[in-house]
């Protein structure tokens, strides 16, 4: 009951303090928090599932949601251009290879960009560990953003560039049920069933995500806060950040001025942690053993952190950024992110026993 | 930093430190120049701020 009342102090806080869309932005993020903590709704985990044992009930959970989101975004996006905007980037040759290593990393961590926010947040201690490498890295990454953009990379590229924004979507949900039968036909039989659990995670997740993008007027993100938090850490240390043309971008210079309070990305990176660290208070878990690692296995998630932060910022977002709202929003580049990210994850499953991590780690 | 209770606490620790390291490099929000409540319908452009930002030359 004290957690129910200090968590809705701190939206209160927010909204009078910083502002009311502020104060609903975390509550959104607290939102996140409590149902992927709550209802076990992730990517990394279920696409290990599928590598590892043909469950597709979690990717095609995360299909739905996608789809969800994509049935309300696209004509939102279509009537407010001047007021919403979708996550849209160009395809790379950096994208794929940061999309790969991410995939690779979010295996080795078990966690994803909301993932390792979610798994902090609950008590696990490998993501504790990766976090603050992968904020590190976030900003890393955005720093030398420029210089891999120029080893080559495509136009920005739409589903509506090419469609408009009704063939879009419908070629966008095509798209979708096309992995999704893949995803399913591979399963055996026994495994081809959703739980009512993920039905409902994923049509929550996806109103919440609906809301991140009507109440900011940009998709659900997690990458570009993280970011900041390190530029703001820099930024303390005196660092001069002109020297980057990422971090030099008015947007960005406007970002660094103001408080990380006022920045979608962050504040529902907030909410997150705090929405699953309430979930696992209720839950009474936090008396357990944390995990527990060989030395080299806790560097492997270190350097996994930091190479998931710096591979993010190259791939134009993470599982949330570029997969789920790139793709509900009709980027090219989130459909590519999820082929070279699965590709990676693929790779990062196998590596996970040669680099020492525990196989039963979540 | 035996139990998991110990790692909640590092992860709230690691994240009040980002908020103090913020509110001593940023210019204190002002909530009486804050935009409205709902970007849609509200004439206002969004930030721009997001993981699909790229550098513009």
């Amino acid at each position: 009951m004290a957690l129910t009342i200090l968590l809705c102090a701190a939206v209160v806080a927010t909204a009078l303090l910083v502002g009311a869309r502020y104060g609903a932005l975390l509550l959104v993020g607290l939102g996140l928090g409590l149902t992927l903590e709550g209802l076990r709704f992730g990517f990394a985990g279920p696409w290990r599932a599928f590598i590892l044992r043909r469950e597709p009930a979690g990717i095609a959970a995360q299909l739905v949601a996608i789809a969800l989101v994509a049935l309300v975004a696209f004509p939102l996006l279509a009537a407010r251009p001047d007021e919403l905007i979708g996550a849209h980037a160009p395809i790379g040759i950096a994208m794929l290879g940061g999309a790969f290593v991410f995939g690779i990393c979010m295996q080795l961590v078990i966690g994803c960009g909301s993932g390792t926010l979610v798994n902090a947040g609950s008590g696990n201690a490998i993501a504790l560990v990766a976090l603050p490498f992968f904020v590190i890295g976030s900003f890393a990454g955005a720093y030398h953003l420029d210089w891999w953009i120029d080893l080559g990379t495509a136009p920005t590229l739409t589903l509506q560039t090419f469609f408009g924004p009704l063939g879009g979507l419908v070629a966008t949900l095509i798209g979708l049920a096309v992995v999704a039968a893949i995803a399913l036909s591979w399963a055996s039989p026994e495994n081809r069933g959703i739980p009512t659990r993920l039905w409902i995670a994923a049509a929550v997740v996806a109103g919440l995500a609906i809301l991140n993008l009507v109440i900011s007027g940009q998709p659900w993100g997690v990458v570009y806060g993280l970011g900041l938090w390190a530029a703001k850490g820099a930024q303390f240390f005196g660092a001069d950040l002109s020297g980057s043309l990422f971090w030099s971008a008015p947007g960005n210079v406007e970002r660094l001025q103001q408080s990380i309070l006022t920045d979608v990305t962050s504040l529902t990176n907030i909410g997150i942690i705090l929405g699953a660290f309430a979930v696992a208070s209720w839950r009474g878990g936090l008396s357990a053993d944390r995990k527990r690692l060989p030395l080299n296995g806790w560097m492997v998630v270190a350097l996994a952190g930091l190479l998931m932060g710096y591979s993010a910022r190259l791939a134009f977002g993470c599982n949330v950024g570029a997969f789920f709202s790139g793709i509900s929003t009709g980027s090219l580049h989130g459909w590519a992110w999820f082929a070279a990210a699965f590709v990676g994850s693929v790779l990062g499953v196998r590596l996970r026993p040669r680099l020492g991590l525990d196989e039963s780690s979540r | 930093m035996r139990s998991r209770k110990s790692v909640v606490v590092a992860t709230l620790g690691f994240l009040a430190l980002v908020l103090a390291i913020d509110f001593s490099v940023s210019t204190p929000p002002n909530p009486y120049l804050q935009p409205s409540i709902v970007a849609l319908g509200s004439g206002q452009a969004a930030s721009g701020a997001l993981c699909t930002t790229a550098p513009s030359r």
